[in-house]
């Protein structure tokens, strides 16, 4: 049954050292606020598993919380590099990065397995394509009924898995909307969860019968943060600031400036300056 | 029209080789702009599908991300990405993909992983995203790609994205039943595979490109088709609806600080 609780209680009692930790979010409901509070509790040696790092993972990889990174496009949309997930792994810094790297299909059909409770998923993927060869983890398997050989990857069972979504009611049941990604795959998958919400409701309201909505008993930890997924976005609340993804291609280019902007905008605050983000990016709007 | 860009020329012929009753499959940067331009210009009824779920989306802006809230708020409906990949893609019922790449090579292989050794690579690009299905699900390929000996090679340093292999049958020899890349477009060219080997060579120059041109910029030994058309260029329709859309984008993306 989900807890409510602040940000840096989920955080403490969730995610421990050494864990691997899924923050999910397919470009829309990134869970940055949570993500920062990981940083700033100083966790290590972790295995941060995203299909799309994104600036998150950037930061994580950055201030040396990861030890590993499964993923499947590592950039910044739109803009080019991940220049800390790059430094980590071309150069070492701040220390070496091992990475296991699959296809969006691939992690797609791993995060579905993971939530339907099986060891692996199977796909049409990876024909001719290089990655196979260099991940011991993508491997094949022969189809029992019609012969055809197909992809075969793990599931991905995460021991923590970490979204952002739009709000939870009072019962602790949490409401997703919009691009709704791999939020759900993610949190059924893995063995204990933070879901963090733009606000906790009374009751939902009218809503489509088919609304993606998280029971209360599948949800571990549940934390309040206003503006909890920018940069990223939040479907109905406010809009993805396209400007600071390009803003940080400048920051995070160079070690000295990404560890000034960490220190003044991550390790000093609190996850209390995610809500005037987001309205910043509201009055932008108007 | 004389007063264009060749890569206004280059977005133009891509967007030109969609189809009304296309199904495509739309990654981010320059075929989004293309998709919607073939959008707002002769195919009115094209379907966009963005891998974040969207289905039939029309963007009045194009996305900076593959999910920016514009692309949902615009579409007929959103579905998860299990399902986009799994029903959608690999159920076989997109009718084109679109890709681009940091290296290509004559057969129309993809390189968007590293520059160097896999395990030491000189530059870490971002990798494949949803390309390594897109390249073999879809029922063809379209590629856009800007011209250069850095990005048109002898050989890729990694094969993200199947093309037409080592040529000829390969595609067929894995099992694969799509075409794969049937037309690139870049801002001097148009290339298509040639029928039997699979090698994609030049059949059509976009206006005022010489061979010498395409020579230059190709890391191979390129060839041309034994007729070669000139591309025409873009209409005055074509350039307003591309610079329109591109003027109402950078006016909702906003300019980097």
């Amino acid at each position: 049954m989900s807890r409510l609780l602040s940000l840096a209680e989920a955080v403490e009692s969730v995610v421990h050292d050494g864990d691997s930790v899924a923050l999910e979010g397919f470009t829309h409901l990134i869970p940055h606020a949570a993500g920062h509070e990981i940083i700033r509790q100083g966790r290590k040696r972790l295995t941060l598993i995203r299909m799309t790092p994104d600036l998150i993972y950037d930061q994580m990889i950055g201030m040396g919380c990861a030890e590993k990174a499964v993923f499947s496009w590592g950039g910044n949309p739109g803009v080019g590099s991940l220049h800390r997930f790059r430094d980590a792994v071309e150069n070492g810094w701040p220390h070496p990065l091992k990475i296991e790297e699959h296809s969006h299909a691939a992690m797609a059909n791993a995060y579905e397995a993971g939530a339907a409770g099986l060891p692996l998923a199977v796909l049409r993927g990876y024909i001719g394509a290089g990655l196979p060869a260099v991940n011991p983890n993508i491997k094949s398997i022969v189809c029992p009924f019609t012969g055809e050989k197909l992809a075969a990857v793990p599931s991905i069972r995460p021991d923590v898995g970490v979204i952002h979504a739009q709000k939870a009611d009072r019962a602790g049941n949490v409401l997703i909307e919009g691009i709704v990604g791999v939020q759900k795959e993610v949190v059924l998958a893995s063995k204990r969860s933070i879901v963090t919400v733009e606000e906790v409701v009374e009751e939902f309201g009218p809503r489509s019968p088919n609304a993606t909505i998280l029971p209360a008993w599948t949800v571990g930890a549940l934390a309040v943060v206003p503006g909890g997924a920018y940069p990223s976005y939040t479907f109905g609340y406010y809009k993805r600031d396209n400007a600071f993804y390009k803003t940080w291609d400048t920051i995070a280019k160079d070690r000295d400036s990404f560890v000034a902007w960490m220190k003044a905008n991550v390790l000093d605050v609190g996850p209390e300056v995610f809500a005037a983000q987001a309205r910043k990016m509201l009055q932008a709007a108007e | 029209m004389a007063d264009y860009k060749p890569n206004e020329m280059m977005t133009v012929a891509a967007a030109r080789a969609l189809r009304n009753e296309d199904v495509c499959f739309v990654g981010i940067g320059m075929p989004s702009a293309a998709a919607n331009l073939a959008r707002l210009t002769h195919a009115p009824d094209i379907v966009l599908i963005y891998e974040s779920g969207t289905l039939g989306t029309k963007p009045t802006v194009l996305p900076l991300s593959i999910g920016d809230p514009e692309l949902c708020e615009t579409a007929l409906t959103t579905v998860s990405v299990p399902e986009m990949f799994r029903y959608w893609l690999q159920g076989g019922r997109i009718t084109v993909g679109f890709l681009g790449g940091a290296q290509i090579d004559k057969h129309a292989n993809l390189n968007t992983t590293v520059v160097g050794p896999y395990d030491k690579p000189k530059v870490r690009l971002p990798g494949g995203g949803g390309a390594p299905e897109i390249a073999t699900s879809c029922g063809e390929i379209f590629i856009i790609m800007a011209q250069g000996k850095r990005a048109f090679v002898p050989k890729l340093d990694f094969v993200t994205s199947l093309g037409h292999g080592e040529g000829g049958d390969h595609r067929a020899r894995l099992g694969v039943k799509t075409k794969g890349p049937t037309r690139l477009m870049t801002d001097l060219a148009v290339f298509e595979p040639e029928p039997g080997s699979n090698e994609m060579i030049v059949t059509s120059l976009h206006p005022g490109v010489t061979r010498e041109q395409i020579v230059e910029n190709t890391g191979w030994p390129v060839r041309f088709a034994a007729t070669v058309a000139e591309t025409p260029p873009p209409t005055k329709i074509e350039l307003e609806a591309l610079r329109d859309l591109q003027a109402r984008t950078a006016r909702a993306h906003g300019a980097a600080a």
